[in-house]
């Protein structure tokens, strides 16, 4: 490998989080964005030709060695890690409207999902996978909910656009029978 | 979780059960609901219109309705205000259905509302499912150091015993070796000699100004006794005091009235 993919090698293993390129570029500033992603790329390469048990992940806006796949278990079994808790399902119902229609306030997402969603907010802020991105305006000036990087790392996505977009999954939009209200009115109500 | 295939969502399948996966977290009491396996009364009402095989175009709201209300009974909702709630919206629903029309009329489908809010909650139940995966394949891969989510268990107490502690206090105390002493002495104020010093000042001026009393360098106890001596003079009537506006010069004059007695 090249000094600056041995570089990148070593301060991805330094960090326990994503490191995106902007961090990865102070490592060595005579390195334009072009060398960093061609020194990636050769990190990753030698992950996967090699025969290595980790491999190089682009994910939450950044880079990050990951174990492989087939290990989880072993690794498990050995109490070396564990891993995360799966989310509820009100919990990934609420973050699906955040993900998709943020910033939106808490009474918006409760009219979607039907129910009061004040503790799931309240949890999901305190894992850090939303937080607060400012204030609507009008009475009261509720507060207004984004996702976080956290989140992105959390759904291996390296950013929001990789969430299918809401068009794609709009089958059960359409109407289906004759009678059935306008299209244009179902387009509307589509988020 | 199951998926939702929106076919199945328009009543094809009758197995579909949300399935008993959703966790909810112990500490949120708000999701007690959960543990019945609907996330809400729209996930209720869904599962509904999937079992009874209705087009979720064209429910037919009474059928509904009382099956939603049964539901609730059966799952022991009572206490939970969302589905009261939208078992009262399926009731007055079914009440604006039942009201005549005229043909040709511009009549505006009372389930409406109903149906777009149930096509949005499925789309985002579409999301969900593409998120969970998306979750479930990273929840396969363990990062360096991976941190878990779950918030750190509280710090055990502190072991700690009395010799412990008392060393610990030993070491601070040889620390700083010479505390520095501050040595307070009693002052106290001399309003008689501050009076005689007042009264004999105005015996040779009719008028004086208050730093005639008090030297630019006197000691906060001279101070303060020349105050009280100037007010005891002038609650007397020896004297008069004056000043022109805040923190002018203090004008003392001599009370003609005294001096005539």
């Amino acid at each position: 490998m090249t000094p600056l993919a041995k570089l990148l090698e070593a301060a991805l293993f330094a960090s326990a989080r994503p490191v995106p390129l902007d961090e990865l570029a102070a490592l060595d500033p005579e390195a334009s964005p072009a060398a960093l992603r061609a020194a990636l790329d050769e990190v990753r390469t030698h992950y996967d030709s090699e025969g290595h048990g980790v491999e190089l992940s682009e994910i939450g806006g950044g880079w990050q060695v990951l174990t492989r796949a087939e290990y989880t278990e072993a690794i498990e079994r050995a109490q070396l890690a564990s891993r995360p808790q799966r989310l509820s399902a009100a919990a990934l119902e609420t973050l699906a409207i955040v993900a998709y229609r943020q910033p939106i306030g808490r009474a918006e997402i409760e009219d979607i999902r039907g129910v009061n969603v004040g503790s799931i907010i309240k949890s999901l802020h305190e894992r850090g996978l939303i937080d607060v991105v400012g204030r609507a305006e009008g009475l009261g000036r509720p507060l207004l909910y984004g996702t976080t990087p956290l989140f992105l790392e959390h759904f291996a996505l390296r950013h929001l656009e990789e969430l299918p977009r809401a068009d794609e999954l709009a089958i059960a939009m359409r109407p289906r029978l004759a009678d059935a209200p306008p299209p244009a009115d179902e387009a509307d109500a589509a988020p | 979780m199951n998926s939702i295939n929106p076919e199945v969502a328009v009543g094809l399948d009758p197995g579909f059960l949300p399935s008993s996966t959703h966790e909810a977290p112990a500490t949120d009491t708000a999701f007690v609901v959960e543990l019945t396996a609907f996330s809400g009364p729209l996930d209720l009402l869904l599962a509904l219109i999937r079992d009874e095989k209705v087009d979720i175009y064209d429910i037919p709201i009474a059928r509904i309705a009382e099956q939603f209300l049964a539901r609730i009974k059966s799952l022991a909702l009572n206490d939970a205000a969302d589905y009261l709630e939208m078992a009262a919206r399926l009731l007055r629903i079914k009440a604006q259905m039942l009201l005549p029309r005229g043909e040709g009329d511009d009549w505006e489908d009372p389930r409406a509302e109903l149906v777009r809010r149930l096509l949005e909650y499925q789309q985002m139940r579409e999301i969900v499912d593409v998120m969970e995966k998306r979750a479930d394949e990273r929840r396969r891969q363990f990062a360096r150091a991976y941190l878990p989510m779950e918030a750190a268990p509280p710090q055990a107490p502190l072991a700690l015993s009395l010799s412990e502690l008392l060393s610990a206090v030993d070491r601070v105390l040889r620390f700083v070796r010479e505390p520095t002493m501050h040595e307070v002495v009693a002052r106290p104020l001399d309003v008689p000699a501050a009076v005689e010093l007042i009264r004999s000042l105005l015996a040779l001026k009719a008028q004086l100004r208050w730093t005639d009393v008090v030297r630019a360098d006197a000691a906060p106890w001279q101070v303060l006794s020349a105050l009280l001596g100037l007010l005891e003079l002038a609650r007397v009537g020896e004297l008069k005091v004056a000043q022109a506006r805040p923190f002018a010069n203090v004008e003392i004059t001599r009370d003609p009235t005294s001096e005539a007695a």
